[in-house]
């Protein structure tokens, strides 16, 4: 496959499909200035004026021309809508089996939390040829995370989890840029992606990460903050219990379902009272400012790692109902 | 401003008509309130300009060494901020359209020569405000203003600034006010809606989104200021607030607002183009439908500007749909201007120099938005480089294209002075190759993967930048030869005749410049729209044709 002039490295499954629809776009674009500019260098030749009084005949508009260029724009815009729209939607669709990266972006930089526990600031260790999802919220402004060897890009806002996944194709060392702008060290705020062969990552792996996974992490953590006093995971507790919950549907007080994915969890830590699993009183106190975004995320983590565990309340339903 | 008479026959035009400061202060003349505007966006490009100075130097090296980030930030802001709402979006309609509006219809004055007079003053209150922002300190949020940042975090003069834009946003809505009232009730008799030049077409649309767009911006300021100031927690998630909504807010006005920026320039090149090949413009309703399609699909499409704001995917596919939908009419456009050359007679005068100039920014910058509009691909460019060229291209390229193509063909009937054609058409190649110089590399870099709003960066982007640096120092020698003879044009520019170009148009059937009352007799119109007829014929014809 050609690379496109003036294009950073391909380095991941969509680099060359981003390459080929701006290929694409660049021909067009070049075939149709040409052609305009053509058209208006010989009309200026050939109709030049001639002398001062010429005044040509008027020309009526042919409708036939007018719904050519009418038509004809409409459908090739219709197509780069449809080539375009296609690749967008694979690059924000992240896949279910990848490698999952936390990513908290803050003024100015970027913490990266692998479920092993590995933690890393402006640097991401990643396999070659493997998925991976990164899962990202910032603790300040908008920031976006962008790669260009990847053609991957995507805000980062504050209140909320972004998802953004890429597959490397290529070992190697990649720009790792924020892109919307963020305060006075944006430009400072990059870093780089080590994308590694297959048995290097797993040396890197194995290099030991200190305090456990993330999800013990977590449940340290949960412990600490007093959580298990009232998600009990027997059930008898004043909250639900959490085990089996993480990505499954949950009734709520008002009789609607959601899924708890950890847009809803964050919510439920951050302001409880939004949205109340049924058949619990709305009493669980807000941990906003009280957890850091990276330590919601362990906390995140470790539910995620009771996903499989058999809560005593759910093997009762398969609807999610409580009690 | 002060066109002496020398040894000339006395006569009176709307110049000369009275004298002093305050003739021009208190006038409600529109064509001296157009010069009243001209002075004031000319400061306000002058300013942009200087900070886009700074940009460009600072941008030589890849690491930060002219200025402190915090500097360059503000720099970039305000460059933003002068140029958008103090230049781009007053540029035409407020000096040309202010000038020309009544003189193409065959009216006497604009339909509210007070509120005329009224939105000059809330623009130069808005213009005291943002100066004194800058002055004091200036702004470093961009001149998106995103949230939280703008809230929260920022410490520049963001309300200042905002009180500025707030403000100005009321001379816009004046002005766009006074268009639309006086286009639908003072044509002159005979001048149907498909006999109106096409200039008035384009402002007609521009005016629209002036007065439905701009009171979003104006409601989306009051909001950041509240937020900023009191906490209430429209944008601020901690509140229970959404940041990205603030984006849709801002787009819903500053989209639109492009349009305001290059409608009015595409009226001014179907002028330059007709008038210059002294032909009818091709499909000449096609184009007067284009501009209002271009004014209604503007309202639709701001979503394109947060394809990767985490907006849903759905929500990005309708908009890029939309987004190529409106690419639609402004291909016509270019398409029926090409056509008018065909079997025409093309004078080789600066204006026409402009008109394909901007045919040219045109191309390069509408089909960039192609590339933009493309999901999948705007992913990889959004927020680089990439983005910048484009914008330029299209808002800067575009309209100062029709801006100085425009006040070069009017520039005889605004003053009665000719300016020098060899160093006017000199200076319309430099600003064209300077231009290309200047923006082009940014589509490179930005693919490269260079992220703009970037006070440094990585060594590999340092030959584009420095070709762009080397293009912007051109540019800036193009924009001021212009400033040069024209000043030398007012006062000693060869005297111009009523119709110079052999042009047509209502305003060129009255004197150079123009007497106060712009027409001694209301003029009848009995002409389609650029019917060309000989010059001595098309005094007195009246052919209705059939």
């Amino acid at each position: 496959m050609q690379t496109v002039p003036f294009s950073p490295e391909q380095a991941s499954s969509f680099a060359r499909d981003v390459d080929a629809l701006y290929g694409f776009l660049w021909a067009l674009t070049i075939a149709i200035g040409t052609l305009l500019s053509l058209l208006i260098l010989y009309f200026a030749v050939k109709y030049r004026r001639r002398s001062e009084d010429e005044i040509p005949r008027p020309v009526r508009a042919s409708h036939r021309l007018e719904a050519i260029w009418v038509g004809v724009p409409f459908f090739v815009a219709m197509g780069i809508f449809v080539w375009g729209a296609g690749l967008y939607y694979r690059m924000y669709r992240p896949p279910e089996e990848a490698i999952d990266i936390y990513v908290v972006a803050k003024q100015w930089m970027w913490k990266f939390q692998h479920l092993d526990g590995h933690r890393e600031i402006n640097e991401l260790h990643v396999p070659v040829g493997r998925k991976v999802k990164l899962t990202m919220t910032t603790e300040d402004v908008i920031h976006s995370l962008f790669v260009p060897a990847f053609r991957v890009k995507l805000d980062v806002v504050p209140g909320k989890y972004s998802t953004i996944w890429f597959e490397p194709t290529k070992a190697g060392r990649y720009h790792l840029f924020c892109a919307e702008y963020c305060g006075t060290s944006h430009s400072g705020m990059i870093g780089w992606i080590d994308v590694m062969e297959a048995p290097e990552y797993q040396a890197w792996l194995s290099g030991g990460a200190a305090g456990g996974s993330l999800a013990a992490t977590g449940g340290k953590l949960f412990e600490q903050l007093a959580c298990n006093t009232c998600h009990k995971s027997d059930g008898t507790g004043r909250g639900p219990a959490l085990e089996g919950v993480y990505g499954k549907p949950v009734q709520l007080a008002g009789g609607q379902m959601i899924d708890a994915d950890e847009t809803y969890l964050r919510e439920s830590i951050t302001n409880p009272k939004a949205k109340v699993v049924a058949g619990y009183e709305a009493i669980m106190p807000t941990f906003q400012g009280q957890v850091s975004e990276e330590q919601l995320l362990q906390l995140l983590a470790y539910i995620r790692s009771l996903a499989n565990a058999q809560g005593p309340a759910r093997q009762t339903s398969t609807s999610g109902v409580q009690k | 401003m002060n066109i002496e008479v020398q040894k000339q026959p006395p006569r009176t035009n709307y110049l000369n008509a009275t004298y002093g400061i305050k003739s021009w202060l208190l006038t409600k003349d529109h064509k001296r309130i157009a010069l009243l505007y001209l002075a004031s966006v000319t400061f306000f490009f002058a300013l942009g300009g200087l900070f886009a100075v700074g940009i460009r130097l600072e941008l030589l090296t890849p690491q930060g060494d002219m200025m402190q980030a915090e500097t360059y930030n503000r720099v970039f802001t305000m460059h933003g901020v002068a140029m958008v709402f103090f230049f781009l979006i007053p540029a035409i309609p407020a000096t040309l359209g202010n000038f020309l509006v009544p003189l193409m219809i065959g009216a006497k004055d604009l339909a509210f020569p007070k509120l005329n007079l009224l939105s000059w003053y809330i623009y130069n209150v808005g213009a005291l405000f943002t100066l004194i922002a800058i002055v004091t300190g200036g702004v470093d949020t961009g001149w998106t203003f995103y949230t939280p940042y703008s809230t929260t975090y920022s410490n520049g003069n963001v309300l200042l600034t905002g009180v500025g834009i707030f403000i100005t946003g009321f001379s816009s809505i004046l002005t766009g006010l006074n268009f639309i009232v006086t286009i639908h009730t003072m044509r002159a008799p005979g001048l149907t809606w498909f006999r109106l030049p096409l200039f008035i077409w384009s402002n007609y649309a521009a005016s629209l989104i002036m007065i439905l767009g701009t009171p979003v911006i104006a409601i989306t300021v009051l909001l950041l200021a509240a937020e900023r100031i009191a906490h209430v927690g429209i944008f601020d998630p901690a509140l229970g607030g959404d940041p990205v909504l603030f984006q849709h807010l801002f787009w819903f006005y500053s989209h639109p607002a492009v349009y305001i920026m290059v409608l009015p320039a595409m009226g001014v090149i179907s002028e330059l183009i007709a008038n210059m090949t002294r032909k009818n413009i091709f499909g000449y309703r096609f184009v007067a439908f284009s501009s209002m399609a271009i004014a209604v699909f503007g309202f639709l499409v701001w979503g394109h500007h947060l394809f990767v704001s985490t907006q849903s995917v759905y929500a990005g596919l309708v908009f890029s749909f939309l987004s190529y939908a409106v690419a639609v009419p402004s291909a016509v456009k270019v398409f029926n201007w090409t056509a008018t050359l065909y079997k025409s007679s093309i004078s080789y005068n600066t204006p026409i120099l402009y008109g394909f100039g901007f045919i040219g920014f045109f191309i390069i910058g509408g089909m960039t938005g192609l590339f933009l509009a493309a999901l999948g691909v705007d992913v990889h460019v959004h927020d680089t480089y990439f983005v910048v060229a484009h914008f330029h291209y299209i808002m800067v390229g575009g309209t100062i294209m029709g801006y100085l193509g425009g006040l070069h063909y009017w520039w005889p009937k605004i003053t009665g002075r000719m300016y020098s054609e060899g160093w006017a058409r000199f200076a319309a190649l430099v600003i064209f190759v300077g231009f290309n110089l200047t923006f082009f590399p940014q589509f490179l870099m930005g693919y490269m993967g260079m992220p703009r709003r970037y006070y440094a960066y990585p060594e590999e982007f340092q030959v584009l930048n420095v070709m762009s640096s080397a293009g912007a120092s051109i540019l800036g020698v193009g924009y001021l030869i212009p400033l040069v003879y024209f000043a030398w044009s007012m006062r000693y520019g060869p005297r111009a005749t009523e119709n110079p170009w052999g042009a047509f148009g209502l305003e060129w059937r009255t004197s150079s410049p123009p007497p106060t009352e712009n027409f001694l007799e209301t003029p009848k119109v009995t002409w389609e729209a650029y019917e060309f007829r000989p010059r001595e014929e098309a005094e007195v014809i009246d052919i209705t044709r059939h």
